[in-house]
């Protein structure tokens, strides 16, 4: 079991992680902050309404994708992974 | 050849692939047909939970509202597709390796519950239903003005297309159907934008469109926009705020939390090979979803600037009535576009100023379909975005059925009132419920109901305040037991009701709202559409609060959690 267990909370610290950037990019960074980034551009893009309309999803995609690795890594670490074909 | 041609040509062509996809991927089992046998590869079920996701109201509707309320409609945009984080972190790669056809299943397993089962089934029930409303009228919709046939005989065309490969095929057919779905409307999405991005800014890649300067010029195309409106009187594209921000961040936290929640969109992680393969899956599915997401924003912003331009091609120089162009006589013929000509000068003005304005209704829903004829695009790209409606609509309508049915198949039937029937019993069961529920969404479409529209809010509340918090406490809180969730799932759905019932009416009948739909008497001033993220935390609230007090639940549970909590020993999703 405590093998099983260190491998449970490793996970729930990487989710802790994600869903920490996960909030930084959409509620914070395009909703709460939006008017102070809105001051810097790129582009014609004001950084508040970019990352509302744009950024936010690209981190998010970016996320699924560090999370599955990161979560492969951790079940072979962890001896838990699923038998191979 | 003419418009009407070539959309008989490109419509009919893609409804043949999906025919043809039907005979060649039919279910012989009830494992087929709930969870596709279970073999799909990721980066396929990826594209089939893309298609499953993205219904009319993406693919028709979004942009149109995002075009008309700015950054507000952001909430959509990250709503809509942070789910997905959820969805891939908290539940997908669980309830895959718990390793059942159904979302009620684990839900009656984990809580040990057939009552919490039943409780899930209602949830599930409603929120799909409600749903696929929706979709059966925008196949309706899409098919009376590109095939020029009535509504009605649109709608049969289109159920009896879903009829054929979802009954036939099940899960299977369904899978293998949506990822052609997904080609046809990626395709019919993006060329149009391509061409416009082209056209306005000179940059063939919308989302660098949007952030850059209006060809020919050094004005950045939303600086434009923002100043255009600002002039009519309008608040700007770019800073306009939904309401507020509290009432924003709860819009998006109910959406993202209502999509982790759906269930036609978790059973679609049921299909795949290996714990492994559903954490990515969902990466792939948000890949695929993010390339219509990302281009929405430049074809919303767009649409706009191209259609202020055809009512007011220069300052102060407003369009000559007699003189409009051919689209807008088609949409005017719809009702969804009309003007009235107050000042009688024989031009059309528009302005934010209700008394003054001429340009009287603009249904949302027509920009969409309307913006390759505003842009001039050619025929094959009109039809072409005919196809991907379909298609979107489609492929959505029949997830929804396919969860429906199951649910009444394999969770009511097999699970509760008749466990001793065989699996061909089952899988027949399942083709009768699901042409049942064809036949039910069928009518609901020739009878749409005035609350239709309304009703998308009530779908993600339900999802996000009832069936998402159950879920995930039963992962991550091996204490939570049946009362707590049973308690948890009626005071979420119950407040959600309440409160878009209060505001909106009972069943939507707008005199019996009893509060009225009064922004003054707004909770924090979050909007009926926005509460399913109070609802579940309510949810979560009441589980936790009613757990503490009650028996924990058995030791077996308690090993069922360990279980999947760890990929090691997942076999394929079985019934047994």
């Amino acid at each position: 079991m405590s093998k099983n267990s260190s491998y449970w909370s490793a996970n729930l610290r990487l989710v802790a992680i994600c869903l920490v950037i996960w909030f930084v990019v959409s509620y914070l960074f395009g909703i709460i902050l939006v008017e102070p980034l809105n001051n810097i551009r790129i582009g014609g893009y004001k950084l508040g309404f970019w990352f509302a309309q744009q950024g936010s999803i690209y981190t998010f995609v970016a996320l699924i994708f560090f999370y599955a690795n990161r979560m492969g890594k951790l079940d072979r670490k962890h001896d838990v992974h699923e038998d191979d074909e | 050849m003419t418009l009407q041609t070539t959309t008989y040509l490109i419509v009919g062509f893609t409804f043949a692939i999906y025919i043809g996809i039907a005979i060649w991927a039919r279910a012989g089992t009830t494992k087929d047909f709930y969870v596709a046998g279970g073999g799909v590869n990721p980066i396929a079920n990826g594209m089939a939970t893309a298609a499953d996701w993205m219904s009319a109201a993406s693919f028709i509707s979004m942009a149109g509202l995002i075009a008309f309320m700015g950054y507000g409609g952001s909430v959509f945009l990250m709503g809509w597709t942070g789910g997905y984080v959820l969805l891939a972190m908290l539940l997908a790669p669980y309830l895959r390796k718990f390793g059942k056809f159904t979302v009620p299943e684990f839900i009656g397993d984990r809580y040990y519950s057939k009552a919490a089962r039943i409780v899930a089934v209602i949830c599930l029930i409603v929120a799909s239903v409600t749903y696929v409303i929706g979709q059966m009228k925008g196949i309706g919709v899409a098919f009376s003005r590109f095939l020029e046939v009535d509504y009605d005989v649109g709608l049969v065309i289109g159920m009896g297309i879903v009829f054929v490969y979802a009954v036939m095929g099940g899960m299977k057919g369904i899978t293998y159907t949506q990822i052609a779905q997904y080609c046809v409307l990626i395709l019919a999405y993006t060329i149009p934008a391509i061409f416009i991005s082209l056209n306005l800014t000179g940059n063939p890649i919308p989302q660098l469109g949007l952030g850059s300067t209006m060809a020919g010029t050094d004005v950045f195309l939303l600086d434009r926009l923002d100043m255009v409106l600002r002039d009519l009187g309008f608040l700007e594209y770019t800073t306009n705020v939904r309401l507020s921000t509290t009432n924003m961040f709860m819009y998006t936290l109910s959406l993202m939390i209502g999509t982790a929640g759906l269930p036609h969109v978790i059973i679609r992680f049921f299909t795949v090979p290996k714990v492994k393969d559903a954490r990515s899956s969902a990466g792939w599915a948000l890949v695929f979803i993010a390339i219509l997401y990302t281009t929405a924003p430049s074809v919303a912003a767009m649409a706009r600037l191209n259609l202020i331009e055809t009512i007011e091609p220069a300052p102060g120089e407003y369009m000559v009535y007699e003189e409009r162009p051919n689209w807008i006589k088609n949409w005017e013929a719809t009702g969804l576009l009309a003007f009235e000509d107050k000042n009688g000068d024989g031009r059309i003005q528009y302005s934010a100023d209700a008394a003054t304005n001429e340009m009287v209704t603009v249904d949302r829903d027509i920009m969409v379909l309307a913006n390759p004829e505003i842009a001039g695009l050619p025929n094959w790209v009109i039809a072409l975005v005919a196809a991907g409606g379909l298609a979107a609509a489609l492929s959505t309508a029949a997830g929804l059925l396919l969860a429906i049915s199951s649910a009444i198949s394999h969770d009511l039937l097999k699970g509760v009132f008749k466990p001793e029937i065989t699996e061909q019993q089952e899988l027949l069961a399942s083709r009768v419920a699901m042409a049942g529920a064809i036949l039910l969404a069928g009518y609901l479409g020739f009878n749409p109901p005035d609350f239709a529209a309304g009703t998308v809010a009530l779908a993600f509340g339900l999802a996000a305040s009832s069936i998402f918090p159950a879920l995930m406490l039963g992962i991550f809180y091996k204490r939570m037991n049946k009362e707590g969730a049973i308690a948890g799932m009626v005071a979420g759905l119950g407040v959600t009701l309440l409160y878009v019932f209060q505001h909106k009416g009972i069943m939507f009948i707008q005199s019996t709202s009893y509060l009225g739909d009064m922004s003054e008497n707004w909770f924090f001033g979050i909007e009926p559409n926005a509460f399913g993220a109070v609802g579940a935390m309510v949810n979560f609230a009441v589980a936790f609060a009613v757990s503490r007090v009650t028996a924990a639940p058995p030791q077996e549970i308690i090993d069922l959690v360990e279980h999947i909590r760890v990929p090691s020993g997942a076999g394929a999703a079985s019934s047994h």
